[in-house]
C-alpha cells in the first residue's frame, strides 16, 4: 500500500484519537493544531513553568486527561505534529497553512477536521466592556493560568460547562457570587429520559449543583439577562436579571461568565464544500456526515465537536470512527465488530447531547427580545437596534445580506460570537423562522492572517 | 489602576519584566499576554468604535478581542502569545501616523 | 397569470440597472426592474469601490465626468451617501516608463476637463509618506474617491422603489423576445413581464440575453481577488493603486474610514456563471501580501481577516457594451463593465434613461457600441 497523505486538523480529543489509530494501521499522519501543546481545550496543558497536578487541574477527568496526553506523546514520533499552525484556507486536495509568518501549503489524500468548538453566546446589554468573558474562557484562565476573570464572579448562561466552570472556581478559592440559569429547571426533568443515557454524568451534574449550594453559591435557574452593568473606563460592576418569578435583581460583581453552551468550528468544512444542514433541537447549521464522519466531500471527513457537540468522550469515539472512514477508503480492512461498538457508544452520546439540548435550550426567545441598545456583534460593536433596522427599512431578511448592510459579522471574529444570535434577531423582527434567515458563508483566512506573511519557498 | 485578573495559584513562578503604556512590572513566566496585563491592570485596550475597553472574551484565540499593540509598531494577539521579558506594549490606537515609515 | 407591464423592462438588478430604474422614474417613465437574486449581489457589490476618473480609457472620461456629478449629489438624489468619500486617488509606478505614461495621460485627460498632478521625490514622500521606497512616481486625482460597493446598488433600488419603480427580485428572466412592439420578458416560474423598451443590465450574463436577440457578444465571467484587513487607525486617504503593465504588479487598496483596509487587484480567477460565483485563490492572497508591503511598507503590520470574490463580466475588449441594438428598436444595452463600472454606474442609468426617453443621449458613447462585435 502506498504512503498515503492524511491530515488531520486539530489535537483535541478527536484529532488525536483518530491520529492515533492511524498510527497504529501504519500510516504517518500530519497532526495540525493552532496551540502549542496537544490537548485541545477541554485537555488543554498548563505552561511548563506550572506545577499544579492533573488532579487539581481536570478534576474528575484526570485520568481521561492523562491518557490522551500520554496517547499523544507517545505516538510523537510517529506522525508530523505541526503545532502553533493555522490552517487559513483550502482549495481542492490542498490545505494552506501559516505558522510564525509562514505560509506553506500540503496537498491530501484524506482530510480529518477535528476543529473543535467555541462557546456559543447570547448578547447581553453592556457585555461589551471589560470583564464579560465566555465560561469558557473563565475555565482557560483557571486551568491554563491558574487566575479567577475577576475577584468576584457571576456565571450567567447554561449548560453543563456554567456548573462545571462555577464549580471548578469554587473549589481553586475564587469567589463565585452567583450561577445563573437561563434555562428553567422543568426542562432538565423533562429531558431526564435522554439524559439518563449517561447516568454518570447526570449524577456528577447533580453533585456540581450541591457542591454549589454548599458552597453558598446563590444558583438560580429560569432567568433572564438584562444587563450586566458597569462603566466603560472599569467593565463589570454587576448583573440585572429577571428571576423565574419575574422579578428585577441586581448583583454585584466583578465579572461574568457568559455561555450557552458550545457551538462547532465549521469554517473549514465550510471552505472545504461540505453541505451544512439546520438542526432543529440546536437551532444553528451544521456540516452533514455520515455515521463514520464522511462529509458530503469525497475524502474530507469530519469529528468530534468541530461538526456537532456531543462532548469530549464521543469526539474519542468520532476520531475512532472517522480514521476508521479513512482507512476502510483507502483500501485498509477494518474491524467491523470494533465498529459497531463505537457506533453504540456515539448511539448512546447522542441521546445525552439531544438531552442537552432540551434541559438547557440555546434562549431564542430572550435573544429576539434584546433591547435595541444591546451589542450584538463585539467586534464592530454594531447593535440589534441598528441589525432591526437594516431589516425592517432595507428588505434583509437573510444573514449575508443583513450582514452585508449593517456590518454584524464583518469583524475580526468573522462572526463566531454574533451570527447565531444575529440570526435571531433577525428572524424575530422580520417574523420569519430562524432557519430561513440562513446562515453566516464562511470567508478565508479562517482566522486573521498577517499581511506580512510569507510564502515559503517550494 | 486595579488589576482584572486573580491569581489563585502557581504564584512561585520566575518573573518576567514586561512594560505597558510605559510602566514597567513584572508578570510571571508562562503568562500569556493576557493575564500578564490583566494581572496588573483593568484593560487590555480600548476600543475602535465605542468608549469603553476591552479586556478579552475568549481566552482562546477565537474572539480576536484581544489585539494589542506593541510599541514598536506590531500586532499581537495576548490570550495566545506567551510573555516574554522586554515586552512593550500599548493599550491604546496608535496615532494615525501608524503607516508613514518616513 | 396577466403579464406585468410598463414603458421599460430593465433585466438586471446591478448597479447599471438600479440606478437606470431611478433617472427613468424621475422622467416619469415607469420601470420594472427584474432581477434573478437581491439587487446589488453581483459585480456591483463585490468590486473595489474606486470612484475613479484617472487611468480610464479616455473615451470614457464623459461619461465618467457626468457620472461624478451625479455621487456628488446622492444624499439629496437617493437619501443615501453610499459612503462615498471624495478622498482623492493615485496611482503609482516603480519604473520610468511608466511614469512617462502617466505624464503623457495627464496631457490628454486634461483635455476632458480631468486636472491631474504629478509627484516624485521628496515631495511624493511629504505628500504621501506611506508610500514604499520603490516607488517612483504618483499621479493624483483630487476629485476622485471611493464609495461603498454593498450598499450602493440597494440604496439606488430604495430610490427607485420610493419614485414607483417595480423593483422584482428573485425573478430568474429565461427567455426574452420582441413580440410586435414590445419585448416580452418570461420568467422561469412562468410569470412574464411585457414593455416597449427593455433595457439588459445583466453583467457577466447579458451575453446571453444579447444572443437570444442575434448579437452573441465575446463576454466571460472573472472573479476579482479581493480582501480586507482589520480595522486600524484612520490615516490613508488617498485610495492607492499601482500602474502598470504587467498584471502580477497590480494591486490597490483603500482605507475605509472606520479604518478597515480593502484592497485586490493581479490575475482574476475563473468565475462560474451558472452557480453566480467566483472563488479567491489562496496563492492570489499571498502574492497581493508581497505586493502591498512593496507599495505601503507598514501594511505588513495588518491582519487580512476576510477576502471575497464574485462574478464581475469582461468583454473580450475589456470595454463596456453601452448602447442601443444593432439588430432590435427598443433594445438597449449597458453590461460588461470588466471590473471597472462601480463609478460609472449613477452616469450609465442616467445617460440610458435619457436614451430611452427621449431618443438620444447627450454623452458620447460611440466606442462602447455593441455593433463592434458584429462580423
Amino acid at each position: 500500500m502506498g504512503q498515503h497523505r492524511v491530515i488531520v486538523v486539530g489535537a483535541g480529543p478527536a484529532g488525536v484519537r483518530c491520529a492515533q489509530m492511524l498510527v497504529q494501521r501504519g500510516m504517518r499522519a500530519i497532526l495540525v493544531d493552532e496551540n502549542r501543546r496537544d490537548g485541545g481545550q477541554i485537555f488543554r496543558r498548563q505552561p511548563d513553568s506550572f506545577g499544579r497536578s492533573y488532579g487539581k487541574l481536570y478534576g474528575t477527568e484526570a485520568p481521561q486527561a492523562r491518557d490522551m496526553h500520554d496517547t499523544f506523546a507517545k505516538m510523537r514520533d510517529s506522525i508530523d505534529y505541526l503545532p502553533e499552525t493555522l490552517v487559513w484556507n483550502i482549495a481542492g486536495k490542498r490545505l494552506h497553512l501559516a505558522c510564525e509568518g509562514r505560509a506553506f501549503t500540503r496537498d491530501f489524500d484524506a482530510l480529518v477536521l477535528c476543529t473543535g468548538a467555541t462557546d456559543r453566546v447570547m448578547p447581553v446589554k453592556g457585555w461589551e466592556r471589560a470583564g464579560t468573558y465566555s465560561i469558557g474562557a473563565a475555565q482557560i484562565a483557571l486551568k491554563a493560568q491558574a487566575c479567577s476573570i475577576g475577584a468576584s464572579v457571576v456565571f450567567l448562561g447554561s449548560g453543563p460547562l456554567l456548573y462545571l466552570a462555577s464549580s471548578q472556581y469554587v473549589e481553586a478559592g475564587a469567589n463565585v457570587v452567583a450561577v445563573l440559569d437561563t434555562s428553567a429547571f422543568s426542562r432538565r426533568v423533562r429531558a431526564l429520559p435522554k439524559l439518563l443515557a449517561r447516568f454518570d454524568l447526570v449524577r456528577k451534574g447533580a453533585g456540581l449543583v450541591s457542591f454549589l449550594k454548599r458552597a453558598g453559591v446563590k444558583v438560580e435557574t429560569g432567568v433572564e439577562p438584562v444587563e450586566i452593568l458597569g462603566t466603560d473606563d472599569a467593565g463589570v460592576s454587576g448583573v440585572r436579571y429577571r428571576d423565574a418569578g419575574g422579578e428585577v435583581r441586581e448583583l454585584a460583581c466583578e465579572a461574568v461568565a457568559i455561555g450557552q453552551h458550545l457551538r462547532p468550528e465549521t469554517q473549514l468544512a465550510d471552505l472545504a464544500g461540505c453541505r451544512f444542514a439546520f438542526d432543529t433541537a440546536t437551532r444553528q447549521w451544521l456540516p452533514e456526515c455520515d455515521e463514520l464522519g464522511r462529509s458530503s466531500v469525497k475524502d474530507v471527513y469530519l469529528a468530534g465537536d468541530g461538526v456537532r457537540v456531543l462532548g469530549a468522550d464521543c469526539a474519542e469515539v468520532a476520531g475512532q470512527l472517522a480514521a476508521a472512514a479513512v482507512l476502510g477508503d483507502l483500501g485498509y480492512p477494518i474491524d467491523a465488530q470494533g465498529l459497531g461498538l463505537l457506533k453504540q457508544k456515539r448511539t448512546r452520546f447522542e441521546r445525552f447531547a439531544s438531552g442537552i439540548a432540551e434541559a438547557f435550550p440555546w434562549p431564542a426567545e430572550q435573544i429576539t427580545r434584546v433591547s435595541d441598545d444591546t451589542v450584538v456583534c463585539r467586534c464592530e460593536e454594531i447593535r440589534a437596534g441598528e441589525l432591526r433596522r437594516v431589516v425592517r427599512d432595507e428588505g434583509a431578511r437573510e444573514i449575508n445580506r443583513a450582514k452585508a448592510f449593517s456590518r454584524v459579522g464583518m469583524g475580526r471574529c468573522q462572526g463566531r460570537y454574533c451570527a447565531h444570535a444575529a440570526a435571531e434577531v433577525i428572524a424575530g423582527c422580520a417574523n420569519v423562522p430562524v432557519e430561513q434567515v440562513g446562515r453566516q458563508r464562511s470567508q478565508a483566512p479562517v482566522k486573521p492572517l498577517g499581511i506580512a506573511t510569507r510564502q515559503e519557498d517550494a | 489602576m486595579k488589576p482584572r485578573f486573580v491569581r489563585l495559584a502557581e504564584t512561585g513562578r520566575k518573573s518576567v519584566r514586561i512594560c505597558v503604556d510605559g510602566v514597567e512590572f513584572d508578570a510571571l513566566e508562562g503568562d500569556t499576554v493576557s493575564v500578564a496585563i490583566l494581572g496588573n491592570r483593568s484593560h487590555l485596550r480600548t476600543t475602535e468604535f465605542g468608549p469603553e475597553r476591552r479586556a478579552g472574551f475568549c481566552m482562546m484565540g477565537a474572539c480576536q478581542d484581544c489585539w494589542v499593540w506593541t510599541v514598536d509598531g506590531s500586532r499581537l494577539r495576548a490570550c495566545t502569545t506567551t510573555v516574554i521579558a522586554g515586552m512593550n506594549i500599548s493599550t491604546k490606537q496608535p496615532e494615525v501616523q501608524w503607516a508613514n515609515i518616513a | 397569470m396577466k403579464p406585468m407591464n410598463a414603458d421599460v423592462l430593465i433585466v438586471g438588478g446591478g448597479i447599471m440597472g438600479t440606478a437606470a430604474a431611478f433617472f427613468l422614474r424621475r422622467r416619469g417613465r415607469s420601470a420594472i426592474l427584474l432581477e434573478r437574486g437581491l439587487v446589488g449581489q453581483q459585480a456591483s457589490a463585490v468590486n473595489f469601490g474606486a470612484v475613479r476618473r484617472l487611468g480610464r480609457f479616455l473615451p470614457q472620461l464623459p461619461l465618467a465626468t457626468r457620472s461624478r456629478e451625479i455621487w456628488a449629489k446622492l444624499p439629496e438624489l437617493i437619501g443615501h451617501d453610499s459612503e462615498f468619500l471624495a478622498s482623492g486617488l493615485m496611482r503609482v509606478c516603480y519604473r520610468e516608463e511608466e511614469a512617462d505614461i502617466f505624464e503623457s495621460y495627464g496631457t490628454d485627460a486634461a483635455h476632458y476637463g480631468l486636472a491631474l498632478d504629478m509627484y516624485r521625490g521628496q515631495a511624493m514622500r511629504a505628500k504621501f509618506p506611506f508610500l514604499g521606497p520603490e516607488v517612483l512616481a504618483a499621479q493624483y486625482s483630487a476629485t476622485c474617491g471611493h464609495a461603498n460597493p454593498r450598499l450602493a446598488a440597494p440604496a439606488f433600488s430604495r430610490a427607485a422603489a420610493r419614485e414607483g419603480a417595480q423593483i422584482v427580485e428573485n425573478t430568474d428572466i429565461v427567455r426574452v423576445e420582441k413580440d410586435g412592439d414590445s419585448f416580452r420578458a418570461t420568467s422561469a416560474d412562468g410569470r412574464s413581464f411585457r414593455a416597449p423598451n427593455l433595457l439588459i443590465t445583466a453583467g457577466a450574463w447579458a451575453g446571453q440575453l444579447s444572443a437570444q436577440f442575434g448579437e452573441p457578444v465575446p463576454i466571460n465571467g472573472q472573479g476579482p481577488q479581493m480582501g480586507v484587513t482589520e480595522p486600524m487607525p484612520y490615516g490613508i486617504v488617498p485610495v492607492i493603486n499601482v500602474g502598470s503593465d504587467k498584471l502580477e504588479e497590480i494591486i490597490y487598496f483603500r482605507q475605509v474610514k472606520r479604518g478597515n483596509i480593502v484592497f485586490g487587484g493581479g490575475r482574476r480567477s475563473t468565475a462560474y456563471l451558472d452557480e453566480r460565483r467566483a472563488k479567491v485563490e489562496p496563492e492570489n492572497t499571498l502574492t497581493q501580501f508581497q505586493r502591498l508591503r512593496r507599495l505601503a511598507p507598514a501594511l505588513a503590520r495588518l491582519n487580512l481577516i476576510r477576502v471575497w470574490s464574485g462574478v464581475e463580466g469582461y468583454l473580450s475588449d475589456e470595454l463596456p457594451v453601452i448602447g442601443t441594438s444593432r439588430k432590435v428598436s427598443g433594445l438597449f444595452y449597458a453590461f460588461g463593465f470588466c471590473g471597472h463600472g462601480f463609478q460609472l454606474g449613477p452616469g450609465v442609468g442616467d445617460a440610458m434613461a435619457e436614451w430611452i426617453d427621449t431618443g438620444s443621449t447627450s454623452t458620447p458613447l460611440q466606442p462602447f457600441d455593441i455593433g463592434r462585435f458584429l462580423s
